[in-house]
């Protein structure tokens, strides 16, 4: 080690004992890239392999025998078409519901004179602490005749704490106070104030509240548990929760014969879960430096 | 421009107002704020619904624990009980099981997951090539999109007893199959490692920005005493990031009792149940399909109420030891 030389591009010498040290945290960095990325490509590769490779074990890296048949007997079952669909409704009208009650009550509470933000505030995060139990919750959802409804999924877990906490911190660094009380002097109201000004310079943080919610939307699946009863109300993952982990792919293939089927249905599973995950991944190496600011801001008041 | 300077000018000074009683003080205030924002009180208003209705409704609801509930009656008009169902609960056998398993299956998560994080952030925090590091932090924070359904998916596909991944891997070596979910001393395990696997990268996060944040004249000062890169990391890097470190900490063992219900149900089968039946999925049991609504929201509260004392008490055991506290 000592007897190499130091790479002539940097000017700093490193001792040697440096050098060792860096050649273990590369090599660790290595080895947890690749325990990270190798079931990713597994899955993608399966997807896309024969059922017969897979149902044998073939597949270790790359596709074997590419077929797309997986994806076709998807796109053809009716249960994940409408899964799909659900999906994407709750999706976008969820993150616009929530969205706009998270703006609506983030904004009073970053002003000053606004009387009331700090009892406000402390109902609001007295939650993020108690709550009060899953049963109590299904009642009143209960009461409210929402079982079994799509507003089961879009209206009780709406507000997330921590959004709010995020959103009223930008809020309360970006859009100065006398930029508000000057509007004021030349009668703009409150409401005026939040559509003309306040949302044009928050698209930074609305871009945030937007993709969390969106993602946490279309990866939940615990209301939808409890809330729903009726089949053709069920969003994608309660579908793959049936196909894949209760292992319920009866009434999907009944054409087929048995082996036929039997391996297809291994197949479908590596497909679905392309099917509901691609959406997110695909967009998320564009959209992470959002996720990461909106954890940043809401750390430094968290 | 030049008015308002003179009309500013002309002004007389506001005489300063004379003291008032604190109360009337606010009620002042309060007045002026309603008059002067009554359309951000409306706006508030929804948001402000959905909390009362949503939230605390239900911990007005949770009477039910100390009632017999009887859907006739209804929560209001249900006999009271007393502490019964908390007796029925602390009497039946179960719930020691519901306590270990809670606890055991979070206590490793903390142990495993909380230093996991900080380590990558270190070891990433070391990399000066730009490309690798972004590389490494890209992939490592995307498995925390997996949705849990799709996680547990996952889990099942490759520890699969007949085509998984692990035991076709196995049989390659030499080794019989193992039934990975079916062996009740390795869920534990499946459930904390999976875990790690795909929220690392996302946890390091905070701490690569803690570390961003430290004064670069101390590394400097570092150099110029001639110290190694690890002792960088244990002199200047560790202290510079122990203020978040005890921050997440809290909130970490604040929320032991509080583990997700999502994962650990969709990993649970009758062959693991002895370690994966915790409170949470055995109050949707015995309260959502099994209908007995007081008990369950009895044993719901009562992990409500542990988990409360339990943040608490950290937050102001740290307040006293390091002045770092989240409140």
């Amino acid at each position: 080690m000592q007897a190499q030389a130091a790479p002539k591009r940097t000017s700093i010498r490193e001792s040697a004992g440096d050098r060792l040290f860096m050649a273990v945290v590369y090599t660790i960095l290595t080895i947890v890239l690749i325990a990270v990325l190798y079931p990713l490509i597994y899955i993608v590769s399966s997807s896309i392999s024969s059922p017969a490779a897979v149902t044998s074990g073939r597949v270790f890296l790359w596709p074997v025998d590419i077929s797309f048949k997986g994806f076709e007997t998807l796109f053809n079952t009716p249960a994940i078409l409408t899964g799909y669909g659900n999906s994407i409704f709750y999706t976008a009208f969820g993150t616009l519901i929530s969205v706009a009650l998270t703006v609506m009550i983030a904004y009073p509470l970053s002003r000053k004179t606004f009387f009331g933000r700090n009892a406000i505030m402390m109902i609001v995060t007295f939650t993020m602490i108690f709550s009060g139990g899953l049963i109590p919750t299904y009642m009143v959802v209960k009461s409210l005749h929402l079982i079994d409804t799509r507003w089961a999924l879009l209206i009780p877990n709406a507000i997330w704490v921590w959004q709010v906490i995020i959103a009223r911190t930008f809020f309360q660094a970006s859009i100065p106070e006398e930029l508000a009380e000057a509007a004021e002097i030349d009668g703009c109201s409150d409401l005026r104030f939040m559509r003309s000004v306040v949302i044009p310079l928050s698209k930074p943080i609305l871009a945030v509240l937007v993709l969390m919610y969106a993602v946490g939307q279309w990866n939940a699946y615990f209301d939808a548990l409890i809330y729903l009863k009726s089949a053709n109300l069920f969003p994608l993952q309660l579908v793959l929760r049936s196909i894949i982990i209760q292992n319920n792919s009866s009434g999907m293939m009944d054409a087929m014969k048995m082996v036929e089927r039997q391996q297809l249905s291994e197949l479908l599973k590596y497909a679905l879960i392309v099917v509901a995950t691609l959406p997110v991944l695909i967009i998320y190496p564009f959209v992470q430096r959002y996720f990461v600011q909106g954890m940043l801001v809401g750390s430094v008041k968290g | 421009m030049n008015g308002e300077v003179v009309w500013d000018g002309s002004k007389q000074p506001q005489p300063q107002p004379v003291r008032k009683p604190k109360k009337r003080g606010m009620a002042l205030e309060a007045r002026k704020s309603f008059k002067k924002h009554w359309q951000l009180y409306l706006v508030v208003l929804p948001p402000l619904l959905f909390f009362i209705i949503f939230k605390y409704y239900p911990m007005a609801n949770a009477v039910l624990a100390f009632k017999d509930y009887n859907v006739i009656k209804g929560i209001w008009g249900s006999p009271w009980v007393g502490l019964r169902n908390f007796k029925l609960f602390f009497d039946n056998p179960i719930f020691w099981d519901l306590i270990r398993n809670t606890i055991y299956l979070s206590g490793y998560l903390l142990l495993a997951g909380f230093p996991i994080p900080i380590l990558l952030a270190l070891m990433l925090n070391e990399i000066r090539s730009g490309r690798f590091k972004r590389i490494v932090q890209l992939v490592t924070f995307a498995p925390y999109f997996i949705s849990t359904v799709v996680m547990v998916s996952i889990i099942m596909l490759f520890l699969a007893p007949r085509l998984g991944f692990a035991n076709v891997a196995l049989n390659h070596l030499g080794f019989d199959s193992i039934n990975f979910l079916g062996e009740p001393g390795m869920f534990r395990s499946i459930y904390v490692w999976s875990d790690i696997w795909q929220t690392a990268g996302y946890s390091a996060v905070i701490y690569l920005a803690a570390l961003a944040g430290i004064d670069p004249t101390l590394y400097e000062a570092a150099k110029v005493d001639g110290a190694s890169r690890f002792q960088k990391i244990v002199h200047v890097d560790l202290p510079g990031i122990l203020p978040t470190i005890v921050v997440i900490l809290i909130l970490n063992v604040g929320n032991v009792m509080a583990i997700g219900f999502e994962k650990v149900y969709l990993l649970q089968n009758p062959l693991n149940q002895s370690t994966s039946e915790i409170i949470a999925t055995y109050v949707y049991s015995i309260g959502l399909l099994n209908a007995n609504y007081s008990f369950a929201t009895a044993v719901g509260l009562f992990n409500s109420v542990i988990n409360l004392v339990l943040l608490l008490l950290v937050n102001g055991l740290a307040k006293r030891l390091t002045s770092n506290s989240i409140w």
